[in-house]
């Protein structure tokens, strides 16, 4: 911001605000964030868990859970991701109107959990849709995924709107859909999206201590 | 509360004369013994235990699929009966199904059912027509192991989608290679790690 | 009588794919609020009147079996967590009883009583989700669903005391338990029990007279006993139709038969008695709680002798079934004489619980197709495992 705290303190002692319009937009679309009603497997218990009276994530403002993708804001992909599931999970994401965010709740989300060598099982969602916040756990505890909420609305908070480094919403040449993958004969075509996920390369020394 | 496998053996030779059915020993402490029938005779030994009415298994309540690539192991695991013939050479796919009775209480009374080959003739006659709970776990056994089940209403996949092509629970099936990086790779993982990576201790 | 009880049940009134334009196709789900999970129905309607609906699987199959086979005995516990994820620990149950049974393992007195308690704990918030889900289905929306997980969380807590995790607890071992209670753990669980009544009382309060749920669940779904016996159906769906049997009384595993409880049954078998068979078992549960923690024992927690480490079964078959608190959930397991199974195999009660989900909703609205697969009680994790 430009200008001086100390003047900002005494400005808003006297009830005068000095904000910037990214701040009050990110404020604004942080502490109102709309989850998509999409839970699918055990992870979605602890998050119905979250929502109610005992770890309540209304006092964050995400309570307002809405069935259909074209009204919310963030998709929680709460529990393991079948390949068979996942063209769905891609189309319910490009389903969202921008900006959108994604959880990836629980290990089976991030890279597949304990499922990992399962056949039809998908090494986590974030070979296919961008994830913003992972949560680890299996499943974590609602106050994981209220924490987790709360980086999330952190990293909104810093989000530039123009210049450069600005989000991919408000820039008009970002995408906002991901190509769906189809059903192959022996796995889904393609196995990852190759522009959001690569998997890491990784050079092992040998014994000789070559690089 | 538990059947005697051997009175309802005799129970079914004298009503079904001509039917193949071989009592097949359990070695394991659960003493649950079993029937081998043959295909053929599947159905009308089912309509049979169902409609007796001092038998009265109106209740299947499991059908599970067991692949044998190797014959000799299926033998091992439950006893073959004195005088039987030799062990079929290739391997095979059975389906055991566990028959309870919820008049009288008892069960289970677990029938065996083997197919010729694990290739084109992996069939076998379905029993939906006298249980209907074998509906969606005889799609599931086509679906994970290839077993045709000759006479079921609707056979196709049920767990997997339809363009897929394998049958994942075949003991000789491959997951396709998705190898990603992993710290500390062991066993199988490693194999995959030194392939993809060759520098891998 | 019914004639032949696999068949005699009116199939579709009308082949989808015929070319009546007039209808409608519709695909519940995967993703839909009333769905419990990723579960799919393509139904086809006319107007609003259900003529087919053909069930998907498969969006949450997860290769457990498959797993299964490539992990020991014992590393199939937690998975097994997974299966029913709302009771996890009867699951547990499930699996140490059928490797019990396979390799002929006793269990001691007191892991018995420990089993019992936390196994109808977790019926008793199994089916008090039930109630909070099946209210949401019926446009409750969150309310219900707020007072089942207030208790839920009370039973929760108590779990995360004994076992160290809320859900997925992997608290049995072949042979008994994994560690004793903790102190005081008993004295909270009886208070727990004495304060649970009051709780159902107030639930019945809400329900029993609501005209909503009369008018949205009587007589609806309802299929005869022969129908139901003959498809499979097992756990509070076929007792709510009146037939007797609950495994619990007629092959009762653990320490079952030292309990004094009723088994209630319904008279017709619609969404409106299985709802009300889950509150009177709820009662039935706080009973056989209140008797096990008074007669708990003190002694060991596991069979001294059992073996955890390289545990190798000898080679044969097993099929071992309890009553969790959807149905009969069966474990079939085939060892030969190695550490991991030759084969692994669960019987899923939700998953063979919906093989009658066509014939009770035909001829019905759509409204009631999600009261009737709300009453069925399934869990994806089993379903699709």
């Amino acid at each position: 911001m430009a200008i001086d705290s100390k003047l900002a303190e005494d400005l808003k002692s006297q009830g005068v605000h000095v904000t910037s319009f990214e701040s009050l937009i990110n404020w604004g679309r942080s502490s109102s964030l709309w989850p998509l009603q999409f839970g699918l497997a055990c992870c979605a218990i602890e998050m119905i868990a979250a929502t109610m009276a005992k770890y309540d994530m209304a006092r964050f403002g995400a309570e307002v859970f809405r069935p259909s993708p074209r009204q919310a804001d963030l998709m929680i992909v709460a529990g393991t991701v079948t390949k068979k599931m996942a063209p769905q999970v891609v189309r319910l994401y490009n389903q969202m109107a921008e900006p959108k965010y994604v959880i990836a709740m629980g290990a089976c989300a991030i890279s597949g959990g304990p499922f990992k060598e399962g056949y039809n099982v998908l090494k986590g969602i974030d070979r296919f849709i961008p994830v913003d916040v992972v949560i680890p756990g299996c499943p974590p505890r609602p106050e994981a995924l209220l924490e987790g909420l709360l980086t999330l609305r952190a990293k909104i908070a810093k989000e530039k709107l123009l210049g450069k480094h600005r989000a991919r919403h408000a820039d008009p040449d970002g995408t906002a859909a991901y190509p769906v993958p189809e059903f192959g004969a022996h796995d889904l075509e393609p196995t990852a999206n190759r522009d959001i996920w690569n998997p890491p390369s990784v050079v092992r020394e040998a014994e000789g201590g070559e690089a | 509360m538990s059947v005697d496998p051997e009175a309802i053996l005799k129970r079914l030779q004298e009503a079904l004369p001509g039917a193949a059915i071989v009592l097949r020993t359990n070695p394991s402490p659960s003493g649950q013994h079993s029937l081998l029938v043959a295909g053929a005779n599947l159905i009308e030994i089912c309509r049979f235990l169902r409609d007796t009415p001092d038998l009265a298994f109106d209740f299947l309540s499991n059908v599970t699929g067991v692949d044998w690539p190797d014959p000799a192991k299926a033998d091992k695991a439950a006893v073959p009966a004195a005088g039987e013939g030799t062990p079929a050479s290739e391997g095979f796919l059975e389906v055991l199904y566990h028959l309870y009775s919820i008049s009288r209480r008892v069960g289970p009374l677990v029938l065996r059912a083997r197919t010729q080959d694990r290739g084109d003739n992996a069939k076998i006659p379905s029993v939906v027509s006298v249980f209907r709970s074998a509906e969606f776990q005889e799609r599931e056994i086509f679906d994970l192991y290839g077993v045709e089940f000759t006479g079921h209403p609707d056979l196709r996949r049920i767990l997997m989608w339809d363009e897929y092509v394998d049958h994942p629970m075949r003991k000789d099936y491959v997951a396709p290679d998705d190898y990603e990086y992993e710290p500390t790779p062991h066993a199988a993982v490693l194999d995959q790690a030194q392939r993809h990576y060759p520098g891998t201790p | 009588m019914i004639s032949d009880p696999a068949t005699s049940h009116p199939a579709a009134v009308l082949e989808p794919g015929a070319d009546d334009d007039q209808l409608l196709r519709v695909s519940l789900g995967p993703q839909h609020p009333s769905t419990h999970g990723v579960f799919r129905m393509n139904v086809v309607l006319d107007g609003e009147t259900v003529v087919s609906l053909k069930p998907v699987f498969g969006y949450l199959h997860r290769n457990h079996e498959k797993i299964a086979e490539g992990t020991s005995y014992l590393g199939s516990m937690p998975y097994t967590d997974r299966l029913d994820y709302i009771c996890p620990l009867s699951n547990n149950w499930a699996y140490a009883h059928a490797v019990e049974k396979l390799a002929g393992i006793e269990v001691p007195e007191r892991a018995e009583y420990m089993r019992v308690i936390v196994a109808e704990l977790t019926r008793l918030i199994n089916h008090t989700a039930f109630a909070g889900f099946i209210l949401g289905d019926m446009g409750a929306w969150g309310s219900a669903l707020m007072y089942a997980f207030r208790e839920r969380e009370l039973i929760l807590d108590l779990f995360e005391d004994l076992t160290g995790a809320r859900m997925m607890a992997n608290f049995m071992r072949f042979g008994g338990c994994r560690n004793d209670l903790p102190a005081g753990w008993a004295a909270k669980v009886g208070k727990l029990v004495d304060d649970y009544g009051p709780f159902l009382d107030e639930m019945e309060k809400f329900l029993v007279g609501n005209e909503i749920l009369l008018a949205r669940t009587r007589d609806v779904g309802a299929l005869p006993k022969e129908v139901l016996v003959n498809g499979g159906i097992t756990g509070p769906m076929l007792r709510a139709a009146g037939v007797n049997y609950d495994i619990r009384k007629v092959e009762p595993y653990g320490i079952y038969e030292r309990f004094n409880f009723r088994i209630p049954l319904g008279e017709t078998g619609d969404c409106y008695d299985r709802i009300m068979i889950r509150f009177l078992e709820m009662r039935e549960s706080l009973k056989i709680l209140r008797q096990a923690l008074d007669q708990l024992p003190d002694g060991p927690f596991i069979n001294p002798k059992a073996k955890l480490r390289n545990f190798k079964p000898p080679p044969g078959e097993a099929y071992a079934r309890i009553e969790g608190p959807k149905g009969e959930l069966g474990f079939h397991l085939i060892s030969d004489g190695s550490t991991n199974p030759y084969r692994y195999r669960v019987r899923p009660p939700s998953f063979i619980n919906l093989t009658l989900l066509e014939d009770m909703c035909l001829g019905l609205d759509l409204a009631d197709v999600v009261i009737i697969l709300g009453s069925v009680d399934i869990v994806l994790g089993e379903v699709d495992r």
